[in-house]
């Protein structure tokens, strides 16, 4: 009875099999779905909508408030600052994203075929970074990088070198990036690995009888199998790449001189709202910054959508 | 058998190959950890007076560094740790229960507006939740409730993420049949929800509800802009503010000060690495949900 009743808009749907757990109720379906939704569009439909009202305005101690149009949107694209931290993150995301994804694939593989109780700890114990807070763990590495109290100031110095400085200028990009690796290979090493557990070993099994070897079948079975979770995490460390934020902001101290605060996308967005109370073009930038990251994610998606992403 | 046995050995010693490469790296990954660790233990002359930076100095002092972590500014770090763990467990408690009801009613109604929904659903997971921070500031701030901890709470509680989590896990761990027969007996749908759904969601419910807890325990940008009172903040904006006294203040000043933030940062992070280790079993499964297809 239910289908006879139901929304016309059915009607313009190729009628479907009934999957008889499904209902077709309206009023059920929303209140489960309700409450979330409320939050949605107050924390994150809202916000939208009103960064971008936002960013339309531009303040001025004589003027006052007054509508700008898109001017905080050309005045970000063609801002040195805003341009060169878009571009440090990209660069960095093209440096960490392969090399993070090659070594979690790796451990993931190894502890796929070495089982025995030492590899299972080793696969907790590099996991472990994840539950540490980002802050925290750059903390940890500004105290090794130090030269006040590191040990790579102390070992280079036993030989009568002088350490590399990863709080400087110059290395600062490969500090950052080992930081990041650090904190997720464990995380996304535990999915990839999830995933190679879920592959049916009677696939193995076939290939070893057509005298596969232990690295064709790694190349032609496991990695083409687990593509779906390599997609997933590379959407997540991209997302995470382009806001990155809170390591840099914590060495900002300690690296004295090398992480301005314009260094990102995020942090010159920090500063634009909190240090110089400039919120109409602070937002115009965060939502520039939102809409690059959504725009890439899209691109990559729609690129890779035969290979099984989250959107198929 | 011989042939086996070779190739058995064979196997057997490329695997300590392995291995050793797997500890390699497991030092890689424990470093900082020993790095804390040990030098936790130390005093301020310790830290700076030219010991091993990996290896502990004669006087080993934890209880005197716990002493002075919990007593310096009038006990503000148990404040902190407090404030964390009310942010990540309200949160995350929230959070979760939103994604669960949510997910579910994606995963098992055909209810209007259902499909725009859930395409609205999956952008959102695109969206950077840094991107908000600044506009949910400026909206807070109009309704008088920044510098509060429902500054801090209330945007913990969106995850689009743990919501399309819980739909693709509800979609395959509930048969449909199951429901069905539970309505068939007369159950409710709510009754059905918590009495046949939910254990059957257990897997996915403990992981959202870690990744929830773990996301808010560890976010740093949102109570940075969101608190100005120090006694509000959680344990990360905390030991960020004492770092950068710290290094302001430089070495000499700020000496005293180095050896709280080492032993704070340890403290902080025991707490998450204790839940990791007891609820392996249930999140070592669900991490995966999402990626297998």
């Amino acid at each position: 009875m239910l289908l006879t009743t139901a929304a016309p808009s059915e009607a313009a749907t190729p009628p479907r099999p009934r999957r008889s757990g499904v209902r077709r109720q309206n009023a059920t379906g929303w209140m489960f779905v309700g409450p979330f939704a409320i939050v949605f569009v107050a924390l994150l439909i809202t916000p939208l909508a009103y960064a971008l009202y936002l960013s339309l305005f531009q303040k001025s101690l004589i003027g006052g408030t007054r509508f700008v149009l898109f001017d905080n949107y050309v005045k970000a694209f063609t801002d040195p600052n805003f341009l060169d931290g878009v571009w440090f993150v990209i660069s960095f995301s093209l440096v960490l994203i392969p090399l993070q994804m090659a070594i979690s694939l790796a451990i993931a593989l190894i502890l796929d075929l070495v089982t025995t109780s030492f590899a299972r700890f080793s696969r907790l114990m590099i996991f472990l970074p994840y539950a540490i807070p980002a802050v925290i763990g750059a903390l940890m590495w500004g105290f090794l990088y130090s030269k006040n109290f590191g040990p790579i100031a102390d070992i280079f110095n036993a030989f009568g070198a002088t350490g590399p400085d990863f709080l400087s200028k110059n290395l600062i990009f490969w500090g950052l990036l080992n930081i990041v690796t650090w904190q997720w290979a464990g995380y996304y090493m535990i999915i990839i690995y999830a995933a190679l557990q879920g592959i049916d070993p009677t696939l193995y099994e076939a290939a070893r009888i057509d005298g596969a070897s232990q690295w064709q079948i790694m190349l032609r079975i496991k990695i083409p199998l687990v593509a779906p979770a390599l997609v997933l995490i590379l959407v997540f460390a991209l997302i995470g790449t382009l806001q990155f934020f809170n390591e840099p902001k914590i060495l900002q101290q300690l690296a004295a001189g090398a992480i301005p605060d314009d260094f990102t996308p995020n942090m010159y967005a920090y500063q634009q709202a909190f240090t110089l109370a400039n919120s109409n073009y602070g937002s115009a930038i965060s939502f520039a910054l939102g809409a690059v990251v959504f725009i890439c994610v899209y691109i990559f998606l729609f690129a890779t959508r035969k290979r099984g992403s989250f959107l198929s | 058998m011989s042939l086996t046995a070779t190739r058995g050995s064979r196997r057997q010693s490329r695997y300590i190959t392995l291995q050793v490469v797997l500890g390699i790296l497991m030092v890689y990954f424990l470093v900082p950890f020993w790095w804390v660790v040990v030098n936790s233990s130390k005093t301020s002359s310790g830290l700076f007076g030219g010991g091993s930076a990996l290896w502990f100095s004669d006087d080993i002092d934890y209880l005197g560094n716990l002493t002075q972590l919990f007593t310096y500014g009038g006990g503000i770090y148990g404040r902190w740790l407090f404030n964390s763990a009310l942010y990540a467990v309200v949160g995350g408690l929230g959070a979760t229960a939103l994604a669960v009801l949510a997910g579910y009613g994606f995963a098992k109604f055909r209810f209007a507006g259902r499909r725009v929904g859930f395409a609205v659903l999956l952008g959102a997971v695109m969206v950077p939740a840094t991107a908000l921070v600044i506009p949910t500031f400026v909206l807070f701030s109009q309704a008088g409730i920044t510098n509060t901890i429902w500054a801090v709470i209330l945007p913990t509680l969106l995850n689009p993420f743990g919501v399309y989590l819980m739909c693709v896990y509800a979609r395959d761990a509930v048969p449909d049949e199951l429901l069905d027969a539970a309505r068939v007996d007369g159950a409710g749908e709510f009754r059905t929800f918590f009495q046949v759904a939910l254990p059957m969601l257990r897997p996915a419910v403990v992981t959202v509800l870690l990744l929830s807890v773990v996301s808010s325990w560890n976010n740093y940008f949102l109570p940075l802009a969101m608190l100005s009172d120090n006694r509000l903040f959680p344990v990360t904006v905390g030991i960020g503010l004492w770092q950068s006294t710290a290094s302001t203040y430089g070495a000499a000043g700020g000496q005293s000060l180095w050896s709280i933030i080492i032993l704070g940062s340890l403290v902080s992070v025991i707490p998450l690495i204790v839940a990791f280790l007891t609820l392996q079993r249930y999140w070592r499964g669900g991490l995966a949900i999402g990626s297998l297809k």
